[in-house]
This record gives structure tokens, C-alpha cells and sequence, in this order.
């Protein structure tokens, strides 16, 4: 790691203020991504800033029709909340699908979600569910959120503070893992909530997460796995690595997402 | 240089170190508390995990400047010097729970914390799921995941005859 300096902010405000003084400074979640990425020194932050001693950040509650998790709720939080898992069954299950055990007490949902690795959860599941992010400046729709691979319309000093996911009627996430780093070569996630409906994908795109139109059509006329049967998505666009071709990840996603569907009726 | 308090296996450490300093490098280098061992460096074996506030962590991808005020448990604080090993330690050696002993710290702290969150009676598919953060290079898994389903019982009946006191 090359050196920087560490603050311990105490309020978003001051927070946000560190931020923008110094355009270069970067917030410090849970430090799962930020810190190996440092240590490889693909990332050299000249200032640190520790949201950990914010207050407030960390709650999961259900408002109304919306269940919202504070940005810095650990995955094994999300994973273990009664709460979580009475709302959004799905979502505690994802998270309970990210890393290892002590890499889930560490890691949290905003810290990921500002991250945009293309082959993350939490993206799916914002996207899948059409969450709202919420930061210190203003709520932002999830379909807006991700810019692409790595890439969020968060601005310089802009801080999530939580996330809101409203509560959807039927919902699924399959995910494909990679067998050695175990994240997802391709994720699917579906959801149904009244007329709308949500297929996302991570881990394929070559852009990060994304929303696949025709199949959300498909299911608007009837939300089964045979709505899908025979659909495939064009292998333009997609990643392509030592892991999986484009054409693999492209059949994957087809066949995730008929699994999804499978999961979210209950068949 | 910064200033950093915490408390590591009871005693209270108050010290300045480079913000750059990992909790483990903290542990093994100034603190001299070598059983905590680093394995890959970049968070996958597990070799390093210690608990913070209760949890197991791994120790190479936290910096000690985020532990202000943090509860830290390695392995030398898991059982009395002069006394009895933990019980899951003492499962570990009645097991043959190790061959190089490399992943052994890890594993027994990872252990402690599957009991804290799926109680003492698992499972091998529990156990072996739970372990997805901890590599055994010599691949001793076999005797690993029974170790740690006599440990679960045992640190049971610890408990038990302690109350019972």
C-alpha cells in the first residue's frame, strides 16, 4: 500500500466535507474491496475516510411497502435479519451468498453498491428490485444508479447513506459462481411486483449489471418459466475471459433466468 | 503515525502506528502475538482470522486504524496460558485436526464463531460450508470438520459443568 492519511469523521456532514476538500480522499467502508485493491496498489487513496464511526448508517427497517438498509449494514447483518428475511426472503439470501463468513462481517451493502464490480450481488438485487440509493444530496433510482463496469452516478462528496428496496411480490436470485473466487460468472435476478417485472443481470456484462427487456416482456404476459423457454440473449456486450466466453455467459444468463423464474413461483 | 487504542486478549494497547499497518501486522509484528499467522494476503485462506467484537475477521484486510475502541480475540487469548486449551483446541489435537498446522489458528477461531452463530450440534455440510473462508493447503479437511463438530459439543459440555458450578 502506498501511504495516506485516515480520518475518523464523526458525522456525515464531516464526512462529506473531508470529501471535498480533497477530490482524491475515498470513504472507507468495510474496507473488503478498497483494502486488497490498495495492497495491489491498483488503488492509492492519498486519504482515507472511515465511515464506521457515523452514526446511523446501519439500521434495517421496513417502512410502509419499502424495506430500507443503511449503507453500512454488514452482509452477515442483511444475511441474519429477521427482518431482511420476513421482507425480502431473497435478499437475506443473497447476501448470505457473498464471500466467507468473515469477509460478510466486514463487507457492507453501500460499500458494494458504490463499488459496481461487475460481478457483484447487490447490484443485481437493486436493479432486480428497482431500489431507491439514498446519499447525503438525494435518492436516486437504482436504473439510474449503474453507469457501468465499476462506474455509479455518484458524485465527488456524494455519500449512500441507504438503500430501499420496495417489497416485491415473487423474487429470485441464481447465481452461477466462479468455482475458484467463488463471485458470480453470471447472476440473475428476477422480481414481480403487480404489473412490474424485473429481470437483472450481473457478473456477464461487459458494462456491469443490466436489465434484459425482452425477457422482462415475455414475462409480463405470463410470469413462467416457459414464458422463457427458447429466448436467448446476443452474446454482443458481454464479458468474455479466461473463465467464460461471451456465447457461455450469454446461454447462461437464459438459463439462469428460466431458473430464477422456476424459484420465484415456487416450481 | 496515528494513535490507535484497543484491546487485544483482555489487556488494553495503546500505540501510534503507520495508518498503513494491517490489524494482523499490528498482532504479529508489534504485539509479538505470532499465532496468527498470513497466508494468501489477500483475504481468501483464512489463515489470519481473529475475532473483532466477537466476529471472526480477517486480520489482513483490516487496518488497525479502524479498530478505535475494538475488542480483539487471537488465538493465544482463546484459553488461559497456564490452563486447559479451549476445548475446541483440545478437539483439534484429539482429532488430528492438522498436519503442517499452518490454517490451524484460523480454522479454530473460524470454528468459535460457526458455534456462536449455528450453536453445537453441526452438521459436516454446516461445517464445510461455513469453512468456504479457510484454506487447508495440505487439504486435512476430513479431520478439520470432525474436530470441529467435537469441539461444538465439547465447548456445550464446558459450558454446562460451568454453570453447574
Amino acid at each position: 500500500m502506498y501511504a495516506f492519511t485516515f480520518r475518523r469523521p464523526e458525522t456525515l456532514r464531516q464526512a462529506a466535507n473531508l470529501l471535498s476538500k480533497n477530490g482524491d480522499a475515498k470513504p472507507l467502508a468495510g474496507g473488503h474491496t478498497l483494502l486488497p485493491t490498495m495492497k495491489l496498489r491498483l488503488a492509492s487513496p492519498p486519504e482515507l475516510i472511515d465511515l464506521s464511526r457515523i452514526e446511523g448508517l446501519e439500521g434495517i427497517e421496513l417502512t410502509g411497502r419499502a424495506l430500507t438498509i443503511g449503507a453500512m449494514a454488514r452482509h452477515a447483518d442483511v444475511h441474519g435479519s429477521p427482518v431482511v428475511q420476513q421482507a425480502i426472503p431473497v435478499l437475506a439470501k443473497l447476501a448470505g451468498m457473498i464471500g466467507d463468513p468473515a469477509v460478510r462481517h466486514m463487507g457492507t451493502i453501500g460499500g458494494s453498491i458504490a463499488n459496481n464490480d461487475p460481478s457483484a450481488d447487490y447490484p443485481a438485487a437493486c436493479l432486480g428490485l428497482g431500489a431507491t440509493i439514498v446519499t447525503n444530496k438525494r435518492r436516486i433510482k437504482a436504473d439510474d444508479f449503474f453507469t457501468g463496469m465499476f462506474s455509479t452516478a455518484l458524485e465527488p462528496a456524494e455519500i449512500i447513506t441507504k438503500v430501499s428496496f420496495p417489497i416485491p411480490k415473487k423474487a429470485a436470485y441464481q447465481k452461477f459462481r466462479n468455482q475458484a473466487s467463488r463471485y458470480a460468472l453470471v447472476g440473475v435476478f428476477v422480481a414481480k411486483r403487480g404489473g412490474d417485472i424485473r429481470v437483472a443481470v450481473t457478473g456477464a456484462g461487459a458494462n456491469g449489471v443490466f436489465r434484459i427487456q425482452s425477457f422482462e416482456e415475455a414475462l409480463k404476459k405470463r410470469f413462467s418459466p416457459k414464458s422463457l423457454e427458447g429466448m436467448t440473449i446476443p452474446a454482443d456486450g458481454m464479458n468474455s475471459d479466461i473463465h467464460g466466453s461471451a456465447e457461455y455467459r450469454a446461454h447462461l444468463v437464459g438459463v439462469l433466468a428460466r431458473r430464477a423464474v422456476a424459484e420465484a413461483v415456487g416450481k | 503515525m496515528a494513535a490507535v487504542s484497543l484491546t487485544v486478549n483482555g489487556k488494553p494497547v495503546t500505540t501510534d502506528v503507520d495508518p498503513r499497518t494491517l490489524l494482523v501486522q499490528l498482532l504479529r509484528e508489534e504485539l509479538r502475538l505470532t499465532g496468527t499467522h498470513v497466508g494468501c494476503d489477500t483475504s481468501q485462506c483464512g489463515a489470519c482470522v481473529v475475532h473483532v467484537n466477537g466476529k471472526a475477521v480477517k486480520s489482513c484486510t483490516v487496518l488497525a486504524l479502524q479498530l478505535e475502541g475494538a475488542q480483539v480475540l487471537t488465538i493465544e487469548g482463546l484459553a488461559p496460558t497456564d490452563g486447559p486449551l479451549h476445548p475446541m483446541q483440545e478437539a483439534f489435537r484429539e482429532n488430528h485436526g492438522l498436519q503442517c498446522g499452518y490454517c490451524t489458528p484460523g480454522m479454530i477461531m473460524t470454528a468459535v464463531d460457526i458455534v456462536r452463530r449455528k450453536g453445537h450440534e453441526l452438521d459436516d455440510r454446516t461445517i464445510r460450508e461455513e469453512l468456504e473462508g479457510n484454506i487447508c493447503r495440505c487439504t486435512g479437511y476430513h479431520n478439520i470438520v470432525k474436530a470441529i463438530a467435537a469441539g461444538a459439543r465439547a465447548m456445550q459440555a464446558g459450558a454446562a459443568s460451568q454453570a453447574a458450578e
